[in-house]
């Protein structure tokens, strides 16, 4: 296996992933990467609307450092360290392809169905893009937390509000794959 | 100096994330298809040794950097916020295929699109800052 070419197994991810939140924890901070979503609001002047966005975001300039690096990040491995093709679960292709006609798995890390720059003009495409970020921002503030926030962070931290988040998570996630997805693809 | 820190820490944590497939919309619908233990065993194992390790942090007392405490507040009591809250993230993690740290790795790997979905979240932030109010907390 060529570790710095091939995708990382699971057992490579996870155990850097708790790396990374207890080098944060060690540094005084805390791993959450939806609170940079308030901060830009704030930055951006969203205060005039509402206090939620009235808070010190001068102290939370830190974490708009780590996504600068989380940017840096994707673009070294995106260049670098990767094919940039995703392979998942035969089966689940072959679903993807037959039942919403999306046939890009295998060969891209997106489907360019979705993502590719020639569909943004797509209203459909758009549409899609703006309302999965817009439910994505929304629920992480009204929950308080993303996946590192609450399933990493928090559950690491046995805080019983996290699982209930998580749990949260699961049930939108299974509701629009099962439910939701033949309605909106097909 | 500590911004070289939070910036490597930031490369870092998004190479994992690009190099693990956790950033890709496939493998995130491929978890909620229950067609491969990779996510599973991503988000299992980062916990697995994140309850241990904040576990010893606890025992022993373990202090930051300077002396002072480990960021380990108990989050607030509720039930609704968590839930409801949570349930909507998912539906847009499922459609999306992203969650917010992904997001920006995304943008590092040259998908424009993605900005597409952080405008989006943006907006979704804004508007639960409009409505927070309202809302069941």
């Amino acid at each position: 296996m060529n570790l710095l070419y091939d995708p990382w197994p699971w057992y490579v991810a996870g155990p850097l992933i708790a790396l990374t939140m207890f080098i944060l924890l060690y540094i005084g901070k805390q791993f959450g990467m939806s609170s940079n979503l308030r901060t830009m609001c704030s930055i951006g002047g969203a205060g005039k609307y509402s206090d939620f966005f009235k808070f010190d975001w001068r102290a939370q300039r830190w974490n708009l450092v780590v996504v600068i690096g989380a940017i840096i990040g994707g673009f070294i491995a995106s260049q670098f360290m990767s094919d940039n093709t995703v392979k998942i679960n035969p089966e689940v292709a072959q679903q993807l392809s037959t039942d919403y006609g999306i046939e890009s798995a295998g060969e891209a890390y997106l489907p360019t169905e979705l993502f590719s720059s020639e569909h943004l003009t797509d209203p459909f495409v758009l549409v899609i893009l703006i309302i999965g970020g817009f439910m994505v921002g929304f629920g992480a503030r009204y929950a308080g937390g993303c996946t590192s926030g609450h399933a990493i962070s928090g559950l690491s931290n046995l805080q019983l509000p996290s699982l209930i988040a998580v749990i949260g998570f699961f049930i939108g996630g299974l509701v629009m794959i099962h439910l939701l997805f033949p309605l909106i693809f097909s | 100096m500590k911004y070289i820190s939070y910036l490597t820490i930031g490369i870092f944590f998004g190479i994992i994330m690009y190099k693990s497939e956790a950033a890709s919309w496939f493998r995130i619908y491929e978890m909620f298809q229950f067609g491969s233990f990779h996510m599973y065993g991503i988000i299992g194992s980062a916990l697995v040794i994140g309850v241990i390790g904040v576990q010893i942090i606890k025992k022993y007392k373990i202090k930051a950097i300077g002396g002072n405490e480990m960021n380990l507040h108990p989050k607030t009591k509720s039930v609704a916020r968590y839930l409801i809250g949570g349930i909507i993230f998912g539906l847009g993690w499922a459609l999306a295929g992203a969650c917010p740290g992904p997001m920006y790795v995304l943008v590092g790997a040259g998908y424009s699109s993605i900005l597409v979905v952080i405008g989006g979240a943006l907006l979704g932030t804004f508007v639960y800052g409009l409505i927070k109010n309202k809302l069941p907390h």
